[in-house]
């Protein structure tokens, strides 16, 4: 952006213009700056920061629910974590992580970018269209669980009417009810959810390759796959980083499509760390034992927020 | 990818006994409006609480977002990039550990079951959204307008009212009906901060009453569309900011 100084009246000039331009106004001036943005900083203080250190302190102390009336949480050194380690469920849940979070990534990912392609080409209602397909990204996660819910039910359910009326199954399944399938089906209704979103990102992608590229393509002879291979995927990188460690840090931490689904169940069968750690909090009410598990997801978070930040900085510079 | 909806829709109109035979019913022909009917009565209290919680979310949130976007926009406050990636780190927290440490300090408080533990809790989900969406927007600000505001004699909170937020008035509607949704929509927050059923916002009372209601879906989907509403008005009616509040990195958890 720049600003002309042209026409501008000279007090202001001066100010604006002192060396080094930014924040060297007379201390008036910076002091007003510093009031606007005093409360979002007493906000991160006390919103962020303090949850999370608190969140550190409780991992390191026996928090239970005689903590909340005595006021009393001994310290416990790193108790809370080896026996988050060694729970019989650890591995499980761990591994239902990596499953749910890896399907749910490819799978949202494919098919956003697919329907952002066919969205990409211009026709009729293709507007109005796209964004009703946004949806199911808008509807509290509380609604759209439960409509699946329904949808997947064993004996009622439409998903298994379907399935039986194409012979593709002999018996319903329990979709949400066995240990074998419980993690497919909340993988698959997460998958669903996500989808608008890489959409609606990898388009704004697809927009910004500009057409000559695809005519001159066209007209050295190259098919719709190999435009795809050569122009698509490679100027769509950036992108695709900033789609997928998003989708990443978000997957992790899913918790309502599990929580009105499965809870986590059956016997842990769906279980991720997210909904583990508000086990052990909230029915188990082991605190200490919860957080130590949120602390791992944190862990979790900062290595991906880090390659986000990296991504993000990449496609900036690419872009400019 | 629009079959749950309408599957949802179809249910919520159709009487019980339909929902459980074993070939479905796939046009509402003989409706009834009896879900909904059950709905309101039993999820009528739990809609006012969300109403409530969001408003006052948005009310907060702007509080919040509107001076400190207007502070790293225009007035280049010191330490304003620290403050910026300090939100992009924010949005990383799981929430679950949030949910944890808000728990102990609501009750410490005795905060369990208000309100206004809600709307804070609710607002982490939507300060640093709103903050990134508004400071975008105000860069956009040529700085000519503010400057001869300041000459006419205007302070600076007088500029930015008067002047800035006018111009900006888009994404403070992005801005505001984001922090709406996510607030409606939250989860988390409702089910581990409140204990009593009849402060429950709708988002809790939906997941009690499957709980307890698990054969009576046509109620259960009646509630569900109910519970859709602001984001199909939002959807028909602010199409465009939609779109805006998408793409400008949105989060949702």
């Amino acid at each position: 952006m720049s600003t002309t100084v042209q026409g501008r009246p000279a007090a202001v000039t001066a100010a604006a213009a002192a060396p080094g331009g930014r924040s060297r106004g007379p201390a008036r001036a910076r002091w007003a700056a510093v009031a606007f943005v005093a409360p979002a900083w007493l906000y991160v203080a006390g919103f962020y920061l303090y949850p999370l250190a608190s969140s550190i302190r409780m991992g390191f102390q026996d928090y239970t629910v005689s903590s909340f009336y005595t006021g009393v949480a001994p310290y416990v050194g790193w108790d809370n974590y080896s026996k988050v380690l060694h729970d019989s469920h650890f591995g499980r849940t761990v591994l239902n992580t990596v499953v749910f979070t890896a399907g749910s990534l490819v799978f949202q990912f494919a098919l956003g970018l697919a329907l952002a392609v066919f969205f990409n080409r211009r026709f009729p209602l293709g507007g109005p269209l796209r964004s009703l397909l946004l949806v199911p990204w808008l509807l509290p996660l509380v609604v759209s669980g439960t409509a699946w819910r329904w949808i997947l039910d064993t004996d009622s359910g439409v998903l298994n009417h379907a399935l039986l009326q194409l012979h593709l199954i002999g018996h319903p399944v329990p979709w949400l009810a066995s240990t074998h399938d419980a993690l497919t089906a909340v993988t698959l209704v997460n998958i669903w959810v996500g989808i608008p979103f890489n959409m609606v990102i990898l388009y704004g992608g697809l927009q910004s390759i500009p057409g000559e590229l695809y005519e001159a393509a066209a007209l050295d002879g190259a098919g719709g796959w190999q435009r795809f291979r050569h122009i698509t995927l490679p100027l769509l990188r950036p992108v695709t980083a900033v789609v997928l460690t998003l989708g990443l840090i978000y997957t992790v931490k899913v918790f309502d499509v599990i929580m009105i689904l499965t809870q986590g169940g059956p016997a842990g069968s769906s279980q991720t760390l997210t909904t583990f750690a508000y086990n052990l909090s909230f029915q188990q009410l082991e605190f200490g034992r919860g957080a130590a598990v949120g602390n791992l997801l944190i862990v979790v978070a900062v290595v991906f927020a880090v390659v986000y930040l990296r991504a993000t900085r990449e496609q900036r510079q690419a872009g400019r | 990818m629009l079959f749950p909806l309408y599957w949802m829709l179809n249910a919520s109109l159709l009487p019980s006994t339909d929902l459980v035979k074993s070939s479905p019913t796939w046009i509402p022909l003989h409706g009834t409006l009896q879900g909904y009917r059950r709905a309101l009565s039993s999820q009528g209290s739990h809609l006012l609480v969300s109403l409530g919680v969001s408003a006052g979310t948005v009310v907060l949130v702007l509080l919040i977002a509107v001076p400190a976007a207007y502070g790293l926009a225009q007035l280049r406050a010191p330490g304003g990039r620290l403050l910026t990636f300090a939100f992009l780190i924010a949005q990383m927290i799981p929430g679950v550990v949030m949910a944890n440490s808000f728990y102990t300090a609501a009750s410490k408080l005795h905060l369990l079951d208000s309100p206004l533990a809600l709307i804070l809790a609710d607002s982490t989900l939507c300060v640093p959204f709103a903050v990134l969406v508004l400071q975008a927007a105000m860069r956009g600000v040529p700085a000519e307008l503010s400057e001869a505001a300041v000459l006419d004699g205007a302070s600076r909170l007088r500029t930015l009212l008067s002047v800035i937020l006018p111009v900006s008035r888009n994404a403070v509607v992005t801005a505001s009906l984001f922090s709406f949704l996510f607030a409606w929509a939250d989860f988390l927050f409702a089910v581990t901060l409140t204990t009593r059923d009849d402060r429950a916002p709708v988002t809790v009372g939906i997941y009690r009453f499957i709980g307890a209601h698990l054969s009576d879906w046509n109620s259960v989907m009646a509630t569900g569309i109910i519970a859709s509403l602001p984001a199909a008005v939002l959807l028909v009616v602010a199409q465009r900011y939609v779109a805006a509040g998408v793409t400008s990195g949105a989060v949702k958890d």
